[in-house]
């Protein structure tokens, strides 16, 4: 529109005219008549195009039913564990066989969101269970999915500190994390729905050690005041921390046991007091048998197997015992559900809210504060 | 569009075009954005977070707006009137901030500027860092609108000029510049809006700090708490303040065509 305005002037419209068309400027006004029907033909394409579009969703909507092809939603990590491990895996089965995936990841929030809004999926699995929630008001998926032996999680990790090699700045609790001079990456809780882990991880375990609420919030206040940066998503956050910023990043064990095998210079500390992060999968209302078959796969001793190679904690408890050596309990481990937290409604009610919640509050002052 | 045959025809194509991809979606920010009332409008807009991302992104995006015009303009100015080697090839870098993903651009600004700076600037997760991503991104609005008219313009004017005793300086500013002027113009509305808009270059190099974010990023963070009424009042808000700068820009524009010289 602006340009079009400057143009104005006679020498740059003629310009703009010869740069287009030199050859036919003086034949534009003979052949008016002839170029009439153009519009018309636009027209007729544009419908063409729009019925090709309506075409191609109706097959598309039409084959997400059928069984021969599950679509997987999940959250953004363990994509290399489902393409590499679970997917081969569950394919070799006798109820897997000639099961073909189509499969999309993305963060948990926006994958919630995008189910709900109707993308096709007949498995989900999200990072934490209020965007499952989402998709049961929704009606997308049942209210009994977590009406099983296993609460409908699928595997577990907890939160750690992630280091730099050597541990130099020697973070083992979390009070080092408030020490002046520790510079902490962790990402921002309003947009990385898994970071709000973090949070309540660092939360619980102040009040597991004795302090009240207040003073777990102070400390709360102390830590995102040492944040030196807090990326949109965990792995904004691990290229931040492996781009050589920060001292001490909070992740997920998951994470780091995959940066730490992907080669990156770090290593990782599991406090002693830290939160079990739950990830809850389920299948969708209408589901195939093959997709449903495909959940009951992933807690098989098999696949749970497959999970602690990949790096996550398996909810099966012998499996669990078997792979102790990589993945110690430790000895204040506690849940969202433990009465220090009082569970995800009333955490993401007090604490996440993105106006009203203590979080919002606390990065309020510090926005205020400094800016 | 002067004398495209079937007027009619053209102005609703037109209508209809701009409705579908431009105005419904519009509305319907603008309809989400009072779904909690206008009080809930207002708190939204009006929360200590939202001001202080407004109030960054605008500073940020003017600053971004003068560095640029200064620059693309000399920039613009060298590629048109100078001959050196290589000069297809850096007239070609200047529209790769165009095509790279911005979020490459932000990993790419990190590793160079940030803490393991192989070039020893460490400007990460400062406001410094979001400024320079900005005007990566913005470069090539400002050159690729002065140099098409500095191309253009005709040398015997400034010739005329000098002729008539007009040192550089003076012919620069009497002759030069009213030609440059709409273009320039262009080039900042249009750097501008992106500048206020930008997101993918911003969201790692910012390090999304209370005093770091900038208004989309945190509108993205809105979004992702579940807060879109929020998201959608900070975005209304965002918009009036660009289309009142932007219609600044065009009356600006408008004026200096009929008495610019």
């Amino acid at each position: 529109m602006l340009s079009t305005k400057l143009i104005g002037k006679d020498k740059n419209t003629s310009m703009r005219l010869s740069f287009w068309k030199p050859q036919r400027r003086l034949e534009a006004e003979a052949q008016h008549r002839s170029r009439r029907p153009n519009p018309a033909r636009l027209a007729v394409a544009g419908a063409l195009a729009v019925a090709l579009g309506l075409g191609v969703a109706a097959c598309g909507s039409s084959s997400s039913g059928s069984g021969g092809t599950i679509s997987l939603v999940a959250y953004s990590t363990p994509e290399t564990v489902y393409d590499k491990k679970l997917i081969p895996a569950f394919q070799k089965t006798s109820g897997g066989s000639g099961a073909e995936f189509s499969t999309s990841f993305g963060p948990s929030g926006d994958q919630s969101r995008a189910v709900a809004a109707g993308q096709p999926a007949d498995y989900v699995h999200l990072s934490i269970e209020p965007d499952m929630q989402n998709l049961v008001d929704a009606g997308v998926v049942d209210s009994n999915w977590d009406q099983n032996s296993y609460h409908g999680i699928v595997q577990d990790s907890v939160v750690v500190f992630v280091v730099r090699k050597g541990n130099p700045k020697n973070i083992q609790t979390w009070d080092d994390l408030i020490r002046s001079g520790v510079q902490v990456v962790t990402p921002n809780v309003f947009s990385s729905g898994g970071a709000k882990w973090n949070l309540l991880a660092a939360y619980g375990a102040q009040i597991e050690d004795g302090k009240s609420p207040a003073e777990a919030l102070d400390y709360l206040k102390s830590l995102l005041e040492n944040a030196v940066a807090q990326p949109g998503s965990a792995s904004d956050a691990l290229t931040t921390f492996t781009n050589g910023k920060g001292d001490v990043l909070l992740s997920y064990e998951s994470d780091a046991i995959e940066a730490q095998e992907a080669g990156e210079d770090i290593e990782y500390v599991v406090p002693d007091d830290t939160i079990l992060i739950e990830t809850p999968a389920a299948t969708t209302s209408d589901a195939s048998t093959q997709a449903q078959d495909f959940l009951k796969f992933l807690w098989t001793p098999e696949a749970q197997q497959l999970w602690a190679d990949g790096g996550y904690r398996p909810v099966d408890k012998q499996v669990l015992a078997k792979n102790e050596d990589k993945f110690p309990t430790p000895p204040g481990l506690f849940t969202v559900d433990d009465p220090s937290i009082g569970g995800w409604e009333k955490a993401n009610t007090d604490f996440f809210d993105p106006t009203n919640g203590s979080v919002a509050k606390i990065e309020e002052g510090l926005g205020v504060s400094t800016g | 569009m002067p004398r495209l045959g079937g007027a009619a025809l053209g102005r609703g194509l037109v209508t209809a075009y701009l409705s579908l991809i431009v105005l419904i979606p519009i509305a319907a920010l603008v309809a989400k954005s009072t779904d909690g009332g206008l009080g809930g409008f207002w708190d939204s807009v009006t929360s200590p977070l939202a001001l202080s991302a407004l109030k960054l992104t605008l500073i940020l995006s003017a600053i971004v707006v003068v560095v640029n015009v200064i620059t693309g303009t000399i920039i613009a100015w060298v590629l048109v009137r100078d001959s050196f080697p290589g000069k297809a090839l850096v007239n070609s870098v200047i529209d790769l901030p165009f095509a790279l993903p911005t979020v490459v651009a932000g990993i790419t600004l990190l590793a160079l500027y940030g803490t393991n700076s192989p070039v020893g600037i460490d400007i990460a997760f400062t406001r410094v860092g979001i400024t320079v991503a900005l005007l990566f991104v913005t470069l090539p609005f400002v050159v690729r609108a002065v140099q098409p008219v500095l191309l253009e313009l005709d040398r015997e004017m400034e010739e005329a000029a000098a002729s008539l005793g007009a040192g550089p300086l003076t012919t620069f500013r009497r002759v030069i510049f009213p030609n440059l002027r709409p273009a320039l113009l262009a080039g900042t509305a249009l750097a501008f809006a992106r500048a206020v808009g930008e997101f993918g270059s911003v969201i790692l190099i910012s390090g999304n700090l209370p005093k770091t974010q900038t208004a989309p990023l945190f509108i993205f963070a809105q979004i992702e708490s579940g807060n879109t009424e929020g998201a959608a009042a900070v975005s209304v808000a965002l918009l009036v303040i660009a289309l009142v700068v932007l219609l600044g820009i065009g009356r600006l524009t408008h004026w200096s065509l009929r008495h610019g010289r």
